[in-house]
């Protein structure tokens, strides 16, 4: 029996550990294919570089990290708002039972595929801006609006999470000291649940930044800096999505330096986002 | 002491170590059934209930959630009984159904990785895949016994494919640039890149001039080229694209495309483009155009395969097949299909010019 355990316990470590691994691996893959490059054309060059001509050897990504921040913002303007009204409306104005039929209705939004977003965007979205906004349609603006819906469940479920695991005493106390039910949501509420909802908008940005498929048909992907919402833009989650299928020698690595890049952002945001779930409350 | 209280011993000692209570009692009332709840005794196996044990933890259990029939093998008699299959199997059963089932679907997966058939693969240029596809399509429907795989993937990686033998033919739509030239190399046929317009554009004719200063942003406005006043916007395809290195190479010279165009990662993707875009010009493959977009006359030339064959229409580039040596086999014999008549004829129909066009008109 005792022998038997001792390799049972060994194959679940195995297993754990072997997605660890994968994950290592993928990581080593990723910087072992992308840092020569980067080491190659210099660091400033690369992060810095305001040109991506692949052909021409000119490797800069400055307007695609700004692109990503750009698209990004432009979907947290429409997804905090939207997200935070309806995690407010789940978890303290509707009766349990509204929710219950709401609540599978959000998570069922986080199910859509990406490139479904991307069509309705761009049979959608893309023509009304080009007729209404001008430019080409393709743009950042058609992209933060598609962007804000996808991050919507994200935001929404881990903040109502959040504002449910508050004490009832908080309520109960501000309720009791006359507060309104408003006054309570605003001033009590929100500030206490603070850190979880800070998370939930930051994994939500994760979620933005490294979006590809739905970014990819309709940003337009030019590659330069934006200037307006109205400008097309390519993020670095779609240079490489673009760019792969055609890549070889030192444009293959720029992609994956590319990926280098998102990782450190992503990495950064995640770590942001468990430090301040992490935080207690007051 | 038979096999059968063997095994039911074993099923005790396991319910003792997950659920206390419940073996203790049975452990201390003599069950008038040899089979307790359970138990795996031989009568239910073979009444298609199966129950895995391999240890203390390691239970699963295929559940049989109606009355099954247990044969007693000391008195012969068999007896209805439910499985219980909550009590036999405890929560961590579950897991055990789950690793079940992915073992299941990894054997499914794997097998269905095997291919089905004994066949040969092309990959590269997406301009050329849809055409390539078409003929794998005919070829098979005439060889029934084998299978062409067609993928796309870009003209640089079908080559390097082929170099790499990861497929046995590789398609390219642009010619070999120095170490590749070491390739054995077949022109299937030969593709002309049509510029593209909506067809609300009232622009007709542009010369190569023109295309030129409209595609590396010098020309900005409709109102330059006798349009309407409106910005131009450019669309094109991404670095590495067989079809834009094409196009730099007809039109744009050592011009660079600017860094303005709308980047599009397919021809269908341009055509998309273009075709919801009143303002937009693009560039396709002839073959692709239909009549959602408009192909301009280049000085008065209409790309057509007339002027392709005569040679007025310039913008013509090379679709390739490309292997790592002299091909031997199926993939010979699916590049003579292609190179036949009637291969050629039907390339010919989907607007591509044929490289054996005399033979294909006859």
């Amino acid at each position: 029996m005792q022998v038997k355990e001792k390799i049972i316990e060994k194959t679940f470590l195995v297993i754990a550990f072997s997605s660890i691994a994968i994950l290592a691996l993928i990581t080593f893959f990723i910087f072992e294919e992308g840092l020569p490059l980067i080491l190659k054309i210099g660091i400033k060059a690369f992060l810095l570089g305001e040109k991506w001509i692949p052909s021409k050897g000119l490797f800069g990504v400055f307007p695609m990290i700004v692109s990503s921040f750009w698209v990004t913002f432009g979907a947290l303007l429409l997804g905090i708002p939207l997200g935070l009204a309806c995690a407010i409306f789940l978890s303290e104005l509707i009766p349990p039972s509204v929710g219950l039929l709401l609540r599978p209705a959000i998570q069922l939004l986080a199910a859509i595929p990406s490139v479904i977003y991307g069509f309705w965007g761009l049979i959608v979205l893309v023509p009304l801006i080009q007729n209404h906004f001008g430019g080409p349609g393709l743009s950042i603006l058609a992209g933060s609006l598609v962007l804000g819906f996808m991050i919507l469940p994200t935001i929404i479920t881990i903040s109502e999470d959040s504002l449910k695991a508050l004490p009832p005493t908080y309520k109960a106390g501000a309720l009791a000291l006359g507060a309104t039910h408003w006054q309570t949501i605003w001033r009590v509420l929100i500030p206490a649940a603070r850190s979880g909802i800070v998370a939930s908008i930051i994994l939500g940005m994760g979620r933005a930044i490294g979006e590809t498929m739905a970014m990819i048909m309709i940003l337009g992907n030019a590659v330069k800096m934006p200037t307006s919402f109205l400008d097309s833009a390519r993020t670095l989650t779609t240079n490489i999505g673009i760019e792969m299928g055609y890549a070889s020698g030192d444009h293959r690595q720029a992609l994956f330096a590319t990926g280098v890049v998102l990782f450190f952002i992503i990495m950064a945001l995640n770590t942001l986002a468990i430090a301040l779930s992490r935080r207690r409350v007051h | 002491m038979s096999q059968e209280d063997m095994d039911n011993r074993k099923s005790t000692k396991f319910q003792t170590l997950n659920d206390k209570e419940i073996s203790f009692a049975l452990q201390q009332t003599p069950s008038p059934h040899p089979s307790p709840p359970g138990g795996q005794g031989k009568g239910e196996r073979r009444f298609g209930h199966w129950n895995f044990v391999f240890g203390n933890y390691l239970e699963f259990g295929l559940p049989a959630r109606s009355l099954s029939l247990a044969l007693n093998p000391e008195n012969g008699q068999t007896h209805l009984r439910p499985t219980f299959c909550k009590q036999n199997a405890p929560a961590k059963a579950g897991i055990w159904n789950l690793g079940f089932l992915f073992l299941l679907l990894f054997i499914l997966f794997s097998m269905g990785c095997q291919r089905s058939k004994a066949g040969i693969t092309v990959a590269g240029s997406t301009s050329v895949e849809p055409f390539a596809e078409l003929l794998a399509e005919e070829y098979m429907s005439r060889h029934p016994e084998s299978h062409i795989y067609v993928q796309g993937g870009g003209s640089t990686a079908g080559i390097e494919a082929a170099i790499t033998r990861a497929a046995n033919i590789g398609m390219s739509s642009r010619n070999l640039i120095g170490e590749e030239n070491k390739l054995y190399t077949v022109t299937i046929a030969k593709d002309a890149i049509a510029i593209i317009v909506n067809p609300k554009n009232s622009i007709q004719d542009l010369s190569l001039q023109q295309i030129r200063l409209v595609f590396s942003g010098k020309i900005r406005n409709w109102k330059e080229l006798g349009g309407p006043l409106h910005p131009i916007v450019l669309v094109t395809r991404e670095e590495g694209s067989g079809t834009r290195e094409s196009f730099q190479k007809f039109v744009m010279g050592k011009e660079d495309i600017s860094l303005e165009a709308l980047v599009q990662d397919s021809n269908g993707a341009v055509r998309q483009v273009v075709a919801s875009n009143h303002h937009a010009i693009g560039y396709i493959s002839l073959g692709l155009v239909n009549d959602q977009v408009k192909a301009v006359k280049i000085s008065g030339v209409e790309p057509n395969l007339t002027n392709i064959d005569n040679g007025k229409y310039t913008l013509v580039r090379p679709f390739l097949f490309v292997f790592k040596e002299e091909p031997t086999g199926e993939a010979n014999s699916f590049l003579e299909f292609v190179l036949s008549p009637l291969a050629q004829k039907l390339l010919l129909k989907e607007g591509l010019v044929p490289a054996l066009h005399k033979m294909a008109r006859e």
